[in-house]
Order: C-alpha cells, then structure tokens, then sequence
C-alpha cells in the first residue's frame, strides 16, 4: 500500500473517532442548559438529578472529542501539506475563527460548567453551561463552513495554482453549507436523543423507578420524535441541492448507471463497477426520478456520463457510498418508526416510562448508538462521494498527500488504531458503568475514607 | 496596507509570528505544569494523587488550546513552514498526539470508571504526560539544529528531551507548592530542590547550542553592541534562578513561610526569557536556516481577517482564562461536581 492510500485511512479513521464525541457534545450542551434552566424555575430536584447524570457523560465525550480533535488540527500538516499550500488562504482563517471563538470558550467554561456549581454563582454557571453548548455550535458551524466549501467552492479565484479569498460572505454561505450544518446539527439532536432514551431503558430495564429516570426517558424519546420528521425533509432538500453541485455523488447514491428517466428507487442491489451494472437488483419503479426531478420521467444523471473517452474514472468509487447511503435512511426510518412507538404509549400509559411494552425498551437499548451509526455512515456518503477530488474542481486527493514514507504512515496508523479500539471500549463500558450505579441509585462519586481528615475527591 | 511604514508583507507575518511565539510561551508554562503534575503522580501517595490531579482538572483543558492556537497560527499564517515541519518531525508528532490522548482521557476515566480501573489510569495517566513532554523535547532538539535528522542532532534533540522533561516536573512541582499543604506540600519541595538543577543544565545546553550550531547566531550574540543589549537576559536568569533556590531552601525549613507561589512565578519567568532569546537567536527563520517568516506567509488579505477577529477575541480570552483561574484559586482540596 501506498502512502496516499494509507494516509487516506488514517484521516478517515482519525476523523471518524473524533466526529463520535462531537456529535454528543453539541446536543447535549444544549439539553443539559434546557435541565439547567428547568431546575432554576421549578427548583425541582430531578431536574438537577438529571443535569448530574448527564454532565458526567458530557464531560467524558468532551475530552474524548478534545483529544481526537487535537490530532485532527495536526494531520492537515502531517499527512496533507498540499492542501494547505493551495487553498490555505481560504482554509487557514476559517480554521483560526473555529480556534478562536469556539475552542477556547468551550474549554474555559467547561471547568466552571463541571466544577464550579459550588464555587460560582447560579447565574455564572448557567452562563457557562450556556457558553459551553454555544462554544460547541459555533465551533461546528466553522468547521462545516470549511467542509462544504470543499465540497461546493464559491467566492475565490486561483492565481498561479493558489486559491485566493474573493468574497467571505460567499465563502462562508456556500450553496451546501445551509444544508449540510442543519443536517449535521440535526444528527447531533437525534444521537443525544437515542443516546438519552437508550441507557435511560437500560436503567428502567434494570429495575430503577423514580422521577430522574423518567425525566430523562420522556426528554430523549419526546425530542428524537420531533427532530426526526424534520431530518428525512433536511436530508430530502440536501440531495436536491446535492443533485446540482455534485450529481456524480447522487448518481452514486442511487445505484444509476445511465442518464435516463423513469429511474427506479433502488432498495437493494450489489452494484459491479467493474461490469458497470447492479446484481440483484430490487427497486420501486419511477420512484428515484420522482423524488429528484418530480416526476417519473424525470432525468437523473448516471455513473456512465463521468468517465472520460480515454477510461479515466471521475466519480466517486460507487459500492461505499452506495450502502453507506442506505444505512443512514434505513436508520432514519427505525429513529421514526421506534419514537413515535415510544411517545405514543408513553401518552397512552400516563407517561409512567416503566409502563411501556418491554421489547420496545430492549429495542431502545442498542438504538443508543443509532445516531452513531448513521452519522457516520451519512459523513461516508458525503466524503467518499467528493472523490478524486478533495475540493470539487479545483484539487485531487493525491494532489494534497506528504511525501512521508509509507512504511511510517503504517505504524502511526496501527499506534492510532489500537488507542481507539480500547478508547471506545472504555468509553462504552464506563458509560454502561455510570448507567448501572444510577439504576442501583448509588452515587457516582466515592465513599470518602472516615480517618484520613478532609479527603479530597479525584478530578472529574 | 501600511502599518508604521511598513508594507503588509512586512509587518503581518511580523506580527503573526510574535502572536505565534506569546501561545507556545502561555502553552509552555500553562501545559508544562500540568504535565510536570502527570509526571510526578507515580511518586506521591495515592491519596495524594486525587489531589494532584485535583489541581489541575479545571485547568488543563484549557492549558492545552493554546497548543492548538500556537499550531493553528502555523498552519494558517505559515502554511509553507507548516507542512514542512509537521512532515520532518512526523513520528514525534505522532508520539506527542498518542500522549495528549492518553493524558487527557485518563482524567476522566480514572474518576468515572470502577475502583479496580483506577491505578489502570494513574499509570495512564503519567505515561501520556511523560510521552508528551519527552516528544515536545525531542522536537525542540530537532527544531535547534534546523530540522537535520542525524545521530548528532538525534542524540542532541534526546538531551534537550530530558531536560525539557525536567523542567516541566519542576514547573509542576512548584505549582503543587502553591496549590497544596501538609505533607504534600513538603513533598513538592523536595521534589523541584531536586529537578532544580536539571533546569539549570537545560537552559545552559540549550543556550550554549544554539551558537555553537549557527555561526549567524554566533554571530548575533556576541559581536557589538548587540552583546550589550542582550547582557540583561542571561544576568536576570542567573538572578531569578538565585532567588528560586533560596526559597526552595527557606520553604524547606518552614513551609508556612509566605511567597509560597514564588518559586512558581520565578520559573515562569526563566522560561519567558530563555523563550525571548532563542526567538532573537531564531529571527527571521520560521524553520532556522531554511524558511525565513517572510517566505513562509500566507497571503496579506488573509492574515488580515484573522488578525481583525484576533484583535477583538484575544483580549476575551485572556480575561476569561482569568476568571476561571481565580475561581478555582485557593488550596487544592475536592473537586467534585456540586
Ligand atoms: C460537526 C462538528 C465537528 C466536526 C466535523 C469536526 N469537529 Fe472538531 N470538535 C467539534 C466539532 C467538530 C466540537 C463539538 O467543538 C469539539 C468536540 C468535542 C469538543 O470538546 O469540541 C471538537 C474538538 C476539536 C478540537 C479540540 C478543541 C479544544 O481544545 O477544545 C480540535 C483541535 C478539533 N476539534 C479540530 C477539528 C478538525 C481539524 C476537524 C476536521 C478535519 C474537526 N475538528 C471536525
Ligand atoms: C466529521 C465527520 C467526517 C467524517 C466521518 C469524514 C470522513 C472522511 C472519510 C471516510 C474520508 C476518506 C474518503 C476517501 O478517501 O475515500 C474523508 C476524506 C477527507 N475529509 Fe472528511 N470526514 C468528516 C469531516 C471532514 C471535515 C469537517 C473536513 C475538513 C474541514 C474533512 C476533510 C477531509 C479531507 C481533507 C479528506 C481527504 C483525505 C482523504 O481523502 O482521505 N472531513 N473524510
Ligand atoms: C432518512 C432520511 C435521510 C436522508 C434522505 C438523508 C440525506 C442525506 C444526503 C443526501 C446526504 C449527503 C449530502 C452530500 O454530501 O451532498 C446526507 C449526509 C449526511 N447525513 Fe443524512 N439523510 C437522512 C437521514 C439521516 C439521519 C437519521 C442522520 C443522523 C442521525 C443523518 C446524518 C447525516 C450526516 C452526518 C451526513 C454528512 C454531513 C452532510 O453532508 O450533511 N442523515 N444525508
């Protein structure tokens, strides 16, 4: 293998275990604020129950997210340094805003936020549980900004090979950055939703009762129902808006190998690139044409119209992005189907959380880390479908990549992979841990020893 | 656009080094006490150890952004320089990075996870921190002797590794004198009398190197009259190191004795000029003999929005950084959630 090819794992694995905290943490902040502020107005302690429980959580994927991101803001210079020499203009003051006014305010208040419930006043730490979840946001909003100008560049001209920033404002509102932000913002709501419902069940399931759990039950199933519709129409908009700037990634999606009407909608098929057609092919008829163009014999764009005369390949590879597409509907689907299951016994059974039929809570357990799933699958959708280029039009992926040897890719690589293997597994131990004590209704922090004088509690 | 009668070319990629130069600093001193913290935990009681880390859990989030910043002002100012030194120090990199995760997870980790995990992460805990420092060592090493990778710059940069390593311990150390009491505290004294020396060697190699590699430093020292202008650095650190020793030694005899933060802002202060001058000694090399800052920047129209928002965003910053520290000031003693 070469470095290129190596490079592009270790990007892909790097950033695919950074965007799993991130993807908590922006919601969450959000949800913890909303408990926050319902403890302020009620001073109803399973408010505050729930705020306890959750924050433990949140600080752990925030330093999980804060590490993995650490290494991310290295590997544009380690392993992509042609990226930054040729559109560093335009990508360098979009990362310095993203520093600038979201990391740093994340990372100061997030110590108040987690320690200084005692030592601030209650207006100082609901400001900064505020602050922290607005830190977590802004710093999404840069960080898509940069990635759909990647995807659908506007507002600059190249001079001598080298990018350079014409207009901000259409940098920064570039045609797919409305769409990507609000369905990455949406996927974040629904993960902390499924996340909350999921080990919420999980501690129903094992015998907790009481005010806090349902709490939280009712917050994580109530605010995935609502958020969901809205993701299928985002996700709906996004790739019609896909469909203009990029149709070789919809032709992808789709499975569509020719320019034609009448496409079909294809549920399942194992597309051959070499052979340049679907096996097995199972599709409902018109359906594809219908959803892109409004009608059936609406004309989509096929694979076949971005090969060059010579056999030169200019779309992306289409299998990955072919079933990843798939995944992520398919679990938009079982996110709808499963939240307006549970919020409809949970309004024929009193709200009482424990009522519900118990194979709908076992199905929400593992549905915890449905908005993993799909997110990632969703983030393989749309990177691998930008494929060969890195930005649309205006570089290659190879173009971008060090000269570094191979050999020393490999071993970072692995050194990378074995610490996110056992950092995941931790992580979801400790989160079935945290979940396990609460269900018993223990305390997370430890029984202070009665001689040793004022014993201090470990930093959490 | 001109600036004091400076072309933009000029003053920008001045300006953004300087900018660059102040986040390493703030990163060295705030990140080096906390992992000097990470370093010493192995020899403190375990008791002891939940205080220790204790000390440091508001802080070191916010400690390590400004590594990001300092490397963010890199990429983004000096896109050129950027690519050059990350590639050229890849594996260290990579060692620091597998560091910082580990450093910063076990925080979490050892206070969430069962008791049986816990010394599992302690160990975690100090090995991120001691991989980090060593690294961030080893490529300073490497960065003095202009990036050459030879067994003689290998074996320099493994010195500098060491002694960089120190001087973080000794900067952790201090801080626990300032943060902590009792037996603790007595224990942070002895351990920066110890790692005093090691600072003491640290800064001498690493000053008499730099010269010693690059005639044009040389050069730059010791010819007239910059030799008199730069007389103060090395006569203020001599000094500063005096006063550190003999309140190491009073703090010894009676650590009620006040100015116990002396030691700690005295160091802080070794570090800013030994910092001061390698960046004379540097000037104008981004990438010593190789890139100068002028060829390395990115262009004026570019340098110009960042610098816009960091005109109105530094100034926030710094103010709430203060804030928390002056939240969380007083002893050490339990951090906990309520
Ligand atoms: C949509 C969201 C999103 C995406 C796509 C990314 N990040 Fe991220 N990042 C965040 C959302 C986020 C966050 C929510 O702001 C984090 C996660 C947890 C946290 O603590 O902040 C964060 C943390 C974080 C940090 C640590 C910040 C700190 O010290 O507090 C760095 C350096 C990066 N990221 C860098 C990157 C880079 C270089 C990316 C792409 C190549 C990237 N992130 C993709
Ligand atoms: C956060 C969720 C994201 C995920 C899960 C993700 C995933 C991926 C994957 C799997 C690839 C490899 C595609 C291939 O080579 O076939 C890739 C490529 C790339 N992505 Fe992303 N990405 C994400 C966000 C971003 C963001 C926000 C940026 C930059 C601002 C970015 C920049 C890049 C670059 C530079 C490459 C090229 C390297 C490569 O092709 O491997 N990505 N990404
Ligand atoms: C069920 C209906 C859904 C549809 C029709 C849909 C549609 C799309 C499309 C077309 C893209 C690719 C856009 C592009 O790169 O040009 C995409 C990406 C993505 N999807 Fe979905 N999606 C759906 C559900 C979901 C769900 C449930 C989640 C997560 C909870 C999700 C998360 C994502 C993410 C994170 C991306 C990558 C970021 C982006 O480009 O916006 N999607 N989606």
């Amino acid at each position: 293998m070469d470095a290129l090819i190596l490079s592009r794992i270790q990007f892909g694995a790097n950033i695919s275990f950074h965007i799993l905290f991130p993807t908590i943490t922006i919601a969450l902040g959000w949800v913890l604020l909303y408990f926050r502020v319902r403890f302020n107005l009620s001073s109803d302690q399973r408010w505050m129950d729930a705020y306890m429980f959750w924050v433990k959580v949140f600080a752990l994927s925030f330093a999980l997210g804060v590490v993995s991101g650490i290494t991310m803001s290295f590997q544009f210079g380690t392993n992509w340094p042609g990226f930054m020499e040729k559109v560093g203009n335009i990508a360098g003051p979009l990362l310095a805003y993203e520093i600038m006014t979201a990391f740093f305010l994340e990372a100061v208040f997030l110590g108040i936020m987690l320690f200084g419930a005692s030592r601030a006043p209650r207006w100082l730490h609901t400001l900064a549980t505020f602050l922290v979840a607005f830190g977590t946001t802004m710093s999404a909003f840069w960080i898509i900004v940069l990635n759909s100008w990647m995807h659908t560049p506007a507002g600059f001209e190249m001079r001598e090979g080298v990018a350079f920033a014409t207009d901000w404002m259409a940098i920064i509102f570039n045609p797919s950055m409305p769409y990507r932000l609000a369905h990455m913002l949406l996927a974040s709501g629904l993960t902390v939703a499924f996340l909350i419902a999921g080990l919420s069940a999980l501690r129903l399931l094992w015998g907790e009762r009481g005010h806090g759990v349902r709490t939280s039950f009712r917050t994580g199933v109530t605010l995935g129902a609502i958020l969901i519709p809205v993701q299928i129409f985002m996700g709906d908009m996004h790739g019609l808006n896909t469909l203009e700037h990029q149709p070789a990634k919809v032709a992808a999606m789709e499975g569509n190998w020719e320019t034609q009407g009448n496409v079909p909608l294809v549920l399942f098929a194992i597309p051959d690139q070499e052979a340049r057609e679907n096996k097995f092919e199972i599709g409902i008829p018109n359906m594809a044409s219908i959803i892109l163009k409004h009608k059936a014999s609406g004309v989509v764009p096929g694979l076949n119209d971005f090969v060059l005369e010579d056999g030169t390949i200019k779309h992306p590879p289409v299998a990955p992005v072919f079933y990843s597409f798939r995944i992520m509907v398919g679990m938009g689907f079982a996110m709808l189907f499963l939240s307006w299951a549970a919020v409809f016994f949970l309004y024929r059974r009193n709200w009482k959380a424990e009522l519900l039929p118990k194979p709908l809570l076992v199905i929400l357990v593992p549905m915890a880390l449905s908005g993993w799933v799909a997110t990632l699958a969703g983030w393989y959708v749309t990177e691998i479908g930008r494929q060969p280029w890195l930005v649309t039009g205006v570089m290659t992926t190879k173009e971008a990549v060090a000269d570094v040897p191979a050999p020393m890719v490999l071993s970072t690589l692995i050194g990378y992979l074995a610490v996110y293997v056992i950092l995941l597994g931790a992580y979801i131990s400790v989160l079935l841990y945290m979940t396990r004590k609460a269900a018993k209704g223990e305390a997370l922090v430890e029984p202070r020893r009665p001689d040793s004088g004022p014993m201090p509690m470990p930093a959490e | 656009m001109e600036f004091l009668g400076y072309p933009a070319d000029q003053w920008l990629p001045f300006t953004f080094a300087g900018l660059m130069g102040l986040s390493i600093l703030i990163y060295v001193i705030l990140d080096g006490f906390d992992l000097g913290v990470g370093m010493l935990v192995p020899l403190a009681e375990e008791a002891e150890q939940d205080r220790m880390i204790a000390s440091i859990g508001p802080f070191w989030d916010a400690n390590e952004t400004w590594l990001v910043l300092a490397i963010g002002i890199l990429l983004v100012a000096f896109p050129t320089a950027h690519g050059m030194i990350l590639t050229a120090l890849y594996l260290p990199v990579a060692i620091m990075l597998l560091g910082l995760i580990m450093r910063g997870v076990a925080f979490e980790f050892r206070a969430k996870a069962p008791l049986t995990w816990k010394r599992f992460w302690t160990w975690v805990f100090f090995a991120g921190s001691t991989m980090t420092a060593l690294s961030q060592g080893y490529m300073l090493g490497l960065y003095i002797m202009s990036l050459d990778v030879t067994w003689a710059t290998k074996g320099f940069a493994v010195l500098t590794a060491i002694f960089l390593s120190v001087g973080y311990s000794v900067i952790g150390a201090m801080w626990l004198i300032g943060k902590t009491d009792g037996a603790l505290q007595r224990k942070a004294i002895r351990w920066s009398q110890g790692g005093v020396w090691g600072l003491v060697l640290g800064v001498a190699a690493i000053s008499a190197a730099s010269p010693l590699v690059s005639p044009r430093i040389f050069d730059k020292w010791f010819s007239l009259p910059s030799f008199a202008y730069l007389a103060p650095l090395p006569i203020l650190s001599g000094a500063l190191m005096l006063f550190v020793w003999a309140r190491l030694r009073a703090l010894a005899k009676d650590q009620t004795s006040r100015f116990a933060w002396g030691p700690f802002f005295a160091t802080m202060a070794i570090f800013a000029l030994s910092f001061l001058g390698m960046a004379y000694s540097f000037y104008p090399y981004v990438v010593p003999e190789k890139m100068t800052l002028y060829e390395a920047a990115s262009a004026p129209e570019s340098l110009t929005i960042i610098l816009v928002g960091t005109i109105f965003v530094l100034p926030a910053i710094l103010g709430y950084t203060a804030l928390s520290y002056y939240l969380f000031r007083g002893k050490a003693t339990e951090l906990r959630y309520d």
